[in-house]
């Protein structure tokens, strides 16, 4: 393991940036040995394996693996979960080849990284998938920078670990200079064939809630807030059949949260020298988890965002949403280990690892957050203490100063049975932290902090709005796009070229990272003023958020909740550009609209 | 450091940035046209792009032929309408009333998608015939296994096809059978499968039988989580007939309404084992019929069971 730190210091010679070196990278028993032969580069085995170059063979397979102390086989790519760390140049091309050697298809979709719909890896969408046994070869010119990741688009490999993160050197220096930088990827590792997750969510969708109310809180809430209270916030809840502790489909009862592919209990181990600059490049690439993160004792300054470079911001904490990406500068200046601790929303776990100036060094691990409960403001509803937000409420009526525009008329699916909420008041809420992180006494990063670079890469107003809702159903765990699930709805048509508004109000009771393939989104405040460019867009519940697309990628893409399972329930949508809509280019044109 | 490397990789990034605004399809460019009806061959007009960071993905080489609906959610290895089945044991126990004992299950299981489902419920009684002062034997019920007691079941199945209709509510439509002791009777089905407010879950049926025979059914259910894990389950359930049929010890009329409460501890979901009480009675002519074969129209028992599904 010494080894890795003459390597680190000998590329700091050379560049103005270090190779990952996330020592303790392979799991305890041996799950993440193994990297297999690449034509790039690859870092000493201690390391975080990281490929680097234009050409890269990557293996996709099954790998026993043990991250609970349970042998599982997890779908692994040249034999590493997460895989190998892919670091790429702006302006390269690069050439990826992919050999299966599953039993099933299998694909990879470069998460924020725009590339020609063919290239895209969404199986049934950009291309036909990978089939057992073949090789796929991906070939597309690196036109962006920044931390990014990849994943399987087919079925439930996601869950089983076929994923890995991205980084793409900018051809000029990096804005945000650091001594040495670390790749965290968050995941979420389940001992649980995903088929049967997925199941068990149908059948029984508070399955994994080990938080829900009980007697005895009532009982406390009563004592607390009196009789009256308690009872009228058990009959607003109970009358709306909903339930406030609904914040993780999935919990730790499933899960183990992973960091860089490591348990807690690996404590996986990032170094630094005192003093430095320590690029930390996190990666929600679970499937179903929100993690809020920290690092008792280190400010964290924001300088990315799903890749783009973002004026900094210094806060304590950050919500990283599923496929989201935050890049965070650290600066210790103590000879001593720090905790990076990223809790899941549900407060049922947590992926924890440590910054140390040496190896096996630890500090303590905080204690998880109470577990909240979602508020009336979660559920689109303007009451108790929500005053504070009215004004941004009134601001986002009139959808972002796009004036001339009349209100939609709400898709009458809304009104149908897979729908268990509306949002009456959604609220822009931009600078909410969201449930679980307001008024917690620590500075937590909202989308409202976020200020891209640059400004858009659009200036142009948008030509139309469309309004999508975040729909629903908790109980049957159904999840669609304004009441319809895929099955049941025709593709989204963009006219090529034209700046599209695209408002999400979400009326379920969940937070859902929205991500758009190919092209990026722009989210507005509500008064219209540019805020910050992403890929994947987390709304929060009862929120009404606005972004900005601007159609210039010809093909078909794949517009989904990034929660692995909401997508599978049908929170999903296929979005067609094309030059003109006489002149089809979807090939699914008679999709959809067949349930009966 | 930042020498002839430095500039070098510079003047690349210029030269690349410069050739994308040459080449590449420029957002700001179709704006200020008022036909963007532009094939793809044609030359844009190289007006540069106000963040030339951002170069849009040439148009796919290779897209996906025409394909159907199926072919496609085979091919993305997606379903949103797939079909799911489970079996419900809600109660599988045995009563105890201090003269004797019965077993007692009440069971569901579905098969079936978002919209529509195939249920079968069934639920019944049996006793070993330790108990004459109790239970569901009429006059005509079976005779004479032993000489001192005739073992007595009641019984129903439903089989119903589910239909998704309001976001709480199902309807079901279908068929039911009662068995054991008496004749057996069979019914047409109609009725409502859902969630009322605070979280009940509901059934209503209404049953229409030969001979202008009408019943209705009406059970209700709550989970009272103690812990996360110990949970109450109080469930009632009510019968009513249209009209009597002795040979079944049903009276016109509420015919017996029963009150369970289980106190159950899920070491797993799918696996609780229960203890609890459960309450019934006999009313009105059904009361008369049952008292008149000198037995108790109430009843209360000590259950223990196990809550399962799979």
């Amino acid at each position: 393991m010494g080894g890795a730190l003459t390597v680190c210091a000998s590329r700091g010679i050379l560049g103005a940036t270090l190779l990952d070196k996330g020592d303790g990278y392979p799991a305890a028993d041996g799950a993440n040995a193994g990297a297999s032969p690449a034509t790039a580069s690859v870092t000493p085995p201690s390391a975080g394996t990281v490929l680097q170059g234009v050409e890269f063979d990557l293996t996709v397979a099954e790998l026993a693996v043990n991250f609970t102390g349970a042998r599982r086989v997890a779908t692994a790519i040249n034999g590493l979960v997460p895989g190998p760390t892919l670091r790429w140049r702006e302006g390269d091309l690069v050439t990826v080849r992919v050999a299966n050697r599953l039993a099933v298809p299998t694909s990879i979709h470069w998460h924020g990284v725009i590339v020609p719909a063919d290239m895209d890896g969404v199986p049934g969408v950009s291309f036909p998938g990978i089939a057992p046994g073949e090789t796929f070869t991906y070939r597309f010119r690196v036109n962006q920078s920044g931390t990014y990741w990849y994943h399987s688009h087919s079925r439930f490999q996601e869950q089983t670990g076929l994923y890995g993160a991205i980084v793409i050197d900018p051809r000029v220096a990096d804005r945000h200079r650091a001594d040495r930088e670390h790749t965290i990827f968050l995941s979420d590792w389940t001992d649980i064939d995903p088929e049967h997750v997925y199941r068990t969510l149908k059948l029984q969708s508070g399955y994994f809630n080990f938080g829900k109310r009980t007697a005895s809180d009532f009982l406390a809430d009563a004592r607390r807030q009196g009789l009256g209270e308690t009872l009228a916030d058990r009959r607003m809840w109970g009358t709306m059949r909903m339930d406030p502790t609904d914040l993780a489909d999935v919990s730790a009862y499933a899960y183990t949260y992973l960091m860089n592919g490591i348990s807690p209990a690996g404590n996986w181990t990032g170094l630094f020298q005192r003093n430095e600059r320590v690029r930390l490049r996190f990666i929600n690439g679970s499937s179903m988890s929100f993690f809020d993160v920290r690092i008792p004792g280190l400010k964290l300054t924001v300088v990315a965002a799903d890749g783009q470079d973002i004026d900094p911001v210094t806060v304590d904490e950050l919500r990283v949403g599923g496929g989201e990406v935050f890049d965070v500068i650290v600066e210790p200046d103590a000879d001593r280990a720090y905790s990076i601790f990223a809790q899941s929303v549900d407060r049922s776990g947590y992926a924890a690892g440590t910054l140390a100036p040496r190896l096996g060094m630890q500090a303590d691990v905080p204690a998880m957050d109470p577990r909240p409960l979602l508020t009336m403001a979660d559920m689109g509803m303007a009451r108790d203490g929500m005053a504070a937000m009215d004004h941004g409420a009134m601001a986002g009526m009139d959808h972002g100063g796009m004036a001339g525009m009349a209100p939609l008329p709400a898709p009458p699916a809304l009104q149908g049975p897979l729908v268990d909420n509306i949002a009456m008041q959604p609220q822009s809420r931009l600078d909410d932290p969201g449930v679980g992180l307001r008024g917690n006494g620590r500075r937590v990063l909202t989308y409202a902090d976020l200020h891209t670079l640059g400004g858009p890469y659009d200036q142009r107003p948008p030509d139309r709005e469309i309004v999508l809702h975040l729909t629903g159903h908790m109980q049957r765990f159904i999840w669609s796009f304004d009441g319809q699930k895929f099955s049941e709805a025709e593709p989204l048509r963009f006219r090529y070229g034209e700046r599209i508004a695209l408002t999400l109000i979400n009326d379920s009771m969940m937070l859902h990272p929205i991500h758009l393939h190919g092209m990026w989104g722009e989210v507005y405040s509500a008064d219209g003023t540019f805020l910050v460019r992403k890929h994947t867009i987390t709304v929060q519940p009862g929120q009404k958020l606005t972004y900005r697309v601007t159609a210039d990628a010809l093909g078909t893409w794949a517009y989904h909740c990034h929660l692995l399972y909401h997508m599978e329930a049908g929170m999903f949508r296929e979005v067609v550009v094309e030059r003109d809509a006489s002149e089809p280019t979807s090939p699914h044109s008679q999709h959809g609209g067949h349930h009966s | 450091m930042k020498s002839a490397a430095t500039s070098a990789r510079n003047a690349i990034a210029l030269a690349v940035a410069t050739l994308a605004a040459v080449f590449a399809y420029a957002p700001g460019a179709i704006a200020a046209e008022p036909a963007p009806a532009t094939g793809p061959n044609t030359t844009l007009p190289p007006a540069p792009a106000p963040a030339p960071e951002h170069v849009p993905p040439d148009p796919p080489k290779s897209p996906l032929g025409p394909m159907s609906a199926r072919e496609m959610s085979r091919m993305m290895e997606m379903d949103d309408t797939r079909l799911f089945g489970t079996v419900i044991f809600d109660q599988l126990e045995w009563r105890d009333g201090g003269v004797g004992s019965d077993a007692a299950w009440d069971a569901e299981g579905w098969y079936g998608g978002d919209y529509n489902k195939l249920w079968i419920k069934t639920e019944g009684e049996y006793s070993d015939g330790a108990r004459r002062q109790t239970g569901h034997t009429g006059q005509s019920g079976q005779i004479g296994q032993t000489d001192h007691a005739s073992s007595s079941l009641a019984a129903s199945v439903d089989l119903l096809w589910d239909r998704i209709i309001s976001r709480w509510w199902n309807v079901q439509a279908g068929l039911r059978q009662d068995f054991g002791d008496g004749p057996a009777r069979t019914w047409g089905a109609l009725g409502l499968e859902g969630l009322a407010p605070y979280g009940f879950d509901t059934q209503a049926t209404l049953y229409l039988g030969e001979k202008g025979r009408s019943a209705l059914r009406i059970k209700a259910e709550y989970d009272l989580y103690l812990t996360q894990r110990l949970i109450v389950q109080p469930k009632i359930e009510a019968n009513a007939y249209g009209r009597a049929d002795s040979q079944r010890n049903v009276g016109a009329g509420l015919s017996n309404a029963g009150l369970g409460v289980r106190l159950r501890y899920e070491f797993r979901r799918e696996f609780a084992p229960y203890v609890g009480l459960d309450w019934s009675r006999a009313f009105g002519s059904t009361a008369t019929l049952i008292r008149d074969q000198g037995r108790d129209a109430d009843d209360l028992q000590v259950v223990a069971g196990l809550r399962a599904w799979l």
